[in-house]
């Protein structure tokens, strides 16, 4: 054993098995942190980019009728060269057809709307968990997650009974003498509201209550120590502190919200436009995948703004504390 | 008799007719079944620097939380200035604290934490920028002002709460521990500078603190606290040299205890025979505890002289031991001085005469003698 190892130092038989094996170790030892940012990097790539560059490639096809429906990217012609296609006419598509631009501004103005109503509610509700004592924080908690336990789509199935004409509300209202017939509820913008505000408001109180669980009290106190009234304390202590859950919270129910195809579908019926719905038709109805995977392309881009700009409220709270 | 008039004046609570700027009457306060302050009553004039002194978790906090109105007491009612503050929210009352935990706004940076007070009182722009400045300069963090609370030590996070609190000359400032994380030389300063500011606007402070030395040198007055209760409320010499019982006696400063029993009570001084220090004390004061009674004598090191020769006046207040252990600190030293029957005396003596080659006249396991004038001891019957 005794030489071997001295080999070894000496870097002597390099590319010996032994060698190969104990630089593979070392290299492991030194650099399992590397591995450690590797892997997830490995995960995205596999899982998220792979998925992306395909539906990127076939965004700049042509239309076939075919299997698959669209055109290769790569051609090899008779003398064996390589010919790439790239065409852009489903982008041009998207911008000269003014259903498209009008889509996505109907999609974005109910995601943030949905937002801005997921804030008004989820934010009071946050700060009714945080201050609640320790066994009724847990209740609460867990009535925020209790929804998750149930299909998506069976909620959303419960939500048009509610709505319908001969719906639970509408007979409520009935009952209860406010209203002669039914009111139309369902299949309008305000039935796509409900729906999105109610699904995704969990989604803005968990981030939330994640940030003002760090919240310290005290912080409170001494404002109002200083002379700052209740509102002031709010608007000088409490808002600043909890920026970057309203940040996390309005980006997760924002993006998700803009995309959304369910509820839409469900809930507003032809009534309500939203990209989601506009991509499920491309892809099924007109069988047209390189402009339903523009329109998907050109929507990721939308949603990448957003994105990045929360990016940098993050790195500036990192910076911060 | 002017010379009386400014001993009034020095200290108001002498005077009968004085009104209190801070009143606590019978106040209360439960958390759940636990009493964490249990109807204490106090009163704090104006312009004074009065110390709330106890060991942890006695209910200094609390009280001071109940001046500052982040609780409500339980029972009992507090009047500063003559109003009551039972319903007065905190943001109303003419008081500031510097909160144990600091309360820094994480979110600000030094300046913007200072002049937070002074925003919310409409304080014109510029005037805010001085004061600030000023209070920056006193606490010595102009070069720091930039900066976010994370980025401070213990001692600068401390000191920017002290800046906070102070910067709005309230009339009442309360300082739960105000010094506690400073060095030597910055506390001197600090404490120097509070006593300034006391002079100098007629604040009224109400400071807590663990560190007896500091309450000594600080305050005007000082209470004891004990399990939510005051045990006794005088001034530095009061509390020093006449503790109320064993448990004020023991807290400030160090003190020999000897349990006896009275034998003599004439009228002018009384004898106590003390089988713990197996021997008799004479003390020089007539005092009314009957004869028999269990009682306390209790003696500051530093009132002890030790001798190798046995005293002249043999036959009172002198005992003797073995010194055990020397501790040598430049200005004094303290000698731990063991007698016969095992009990264990504390001495200091200050370091008047240099030692000869090093060497100390009382020495290790040397034989010494141990003495005190009459009036030294105070007899302690609780
Ligand atoms: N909100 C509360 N709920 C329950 N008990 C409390 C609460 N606040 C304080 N206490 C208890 O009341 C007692 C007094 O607390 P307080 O904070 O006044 O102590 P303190 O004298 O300031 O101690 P320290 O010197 O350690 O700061 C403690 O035993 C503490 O556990
Ligand atoms: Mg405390």
């Amino acid at each position: 054993m005794a030489p071997l190892t001295k080999a070894l130092d000496s870097g002597e038989g390099l590319g010996s098995y032994q060698q190969i094996l104990v630089r593979v170790q070392h290299l492991l030892q030194a650099k399992w942190k590397t591995v450690l940012v590797v892997l997830p990097f490995f995960w995205l790539l596999l899982f998220f980019l792979a998925p992306f560059f395909i539906i990127l490639k076939i965004s700049v096809a042509e239309p076939l009728i075919a299997s698959p429906p669209f055109s290769p990217l790569f051609e090899w012609t008779k003398d064996g060269a390589m010919t790439i296609r790239i065409i852009f006419d489903n982008y041009a598509y998207l911008w000269e057809d003014e259903l498209y631009a009008n889509t996505y501004i109907s999609s974005l103005k109910i995601s943030v709307i949905s937002t801005l109503l997921c804030l008004l509610i989820g934010y009071p509700m946050a700060y009714a968990i945080v201050r609640a004592s320790p066994t009724a924080k847990n209740i609460l908690l867990l009535m925020v997650i209790l929804p998750f336990w149930t299909s998506f789509l069976l909620r959303v199935y419960a939500w048009m009974g509610l709505l319908a004409d001969q719906g639970l509300i509408n007979d409520l209202l009935i009952w209860l003498g406010f209203i002669d017939s039914p009111v139309r509820l369902m299949y309008s913008h305000f039935a796509v509201y409900v729906g999105i505000v109610y699904t995704y408001v969990p989604f803005m109180i968990l981030p939330l209550y994640a940030n003002m669980e760090k919240l310290d009290l005290t912080l409170h106190e001494a404002a109002a120590d200083l002379g700052a009234k209740p509102a002031t304390t709010f608007l000088t202590v409490t808002l600043p502190m909890t920026w970057p859950g309203i940040a996390a919270g309005s980006l997760l129910v924002f993006i998700p919200a803009t995309g959304e195809f369910i509820i839409p579908d469900l809930l507003g019926g032809g009534n309500v436009s939203m990209i989601g719905r506009v991509l499920f038709n491309e892809f099924h109805a007109n069988h047209d995948w390189p402009v339903a995977s523009a329109v998907a392309i050109a929507l990721l881009i939308l949603l990448v703004v957003p994105m990045m700009l929360y990016q940098r409220v993050q790195a500036k709270e990192t910076e911060g504390s | 008799m002017p010379a009386e008039n400014q001993e009034i004046q020095d200290q108001p609570w002498l005077d009968p007719d004085a009104e209190p700027f801070i009143q606590i009457k019978g106040v209360t306060k439960q958390f759940g079944d636990f009493v964490a302050v249990s109807s204490v009553d106090l009163e704090i004039f104006k312009g004074e620097l009065f110390c709330l002194l106890g060991g942890s978790g006695c209910g200094k906090s609390t009280l001071l939380r109940m001046l500052a109105g982040f609780e409500t007491p339980t029972a009992g009612s507090i009047f500063i200035d003559g109003v009551e503050m039972g319903e007065v929210p905190p943001y109303e009352r003419p008081v500031n604290m510097m909160f144990q935990s600091y309360a820094l706004f994480p979110h600000m940076d030094v300046e913007k934490n200072v002049a937070y007070g002074l925003k919310r009182d409409g304080i014109d722009k510029e005037e805010i920028r001085l004061r600030v400045a000023e209070m920056l300069e006193m606490v010595e963090l102009t070069d720091f002002r930039k900066r976010k609370p994370h980025q401070l030590s213990g001692g600068q996070r401390q000191r920017v709460a002290l800046a906070r609190a102070l910067v709005k000359q309230p009339k009442v400032l309360l300082l739960d521990e105000p010094l506690a994380a400073l060095d030597k030389r910055l506390r001197e300063r600090t404490q120097f500078e509070l006593m300034n500011i006391q002079d100098r606007l007629g604040v009224t402070f109400v400071v807590v603190t663990h560190d007896q030395e500091e309450a000594m040198t600080l305050s005007t007055r000082i209470a004891v606290m004990d399990v939510g209760k005051f045990v006794q409320i005088g001034t530095p010499t009061e509390i020093y040299e006449y503790p109320d019982n064993r448990m004020v006696a023991d807290f400030i400063g160090s003190i020999n205890m000897f349990e006896g029993r009275v034998t003599e009570n004439g009228a002018d001084h009384i004898r106590v025979r003390s089988a713990e220090a197996d021997s008799e004390f004479f003390i020089d004061r007539g005092l009314s505890i009957k004869e028999g009674t269990k009682v306390w004598v209790a003696v500051r090191p530093e009132k002890i002289r030790v001798s190798k020769s046995s005293p002249d006046n043999t036959d009172e207040n002198w005992l003797r031991g073995k010194v055990e252990e020397i501790g040598y600190l430049g200005s004094l030293s303290t000698y731990r001085v063991r007698l016969e029957n095992g009990k264990i005396v504390d001495v200091t003596v200050s370091n008047q005469i240099r030692p000869k080659d090093g060497r100390h006249v009382v020495y290790w396991e040397d034989e010494v003698y141990l003495n005190w004038d009459a009036g030294s001891p105070v007899v302690l019957t609780k």
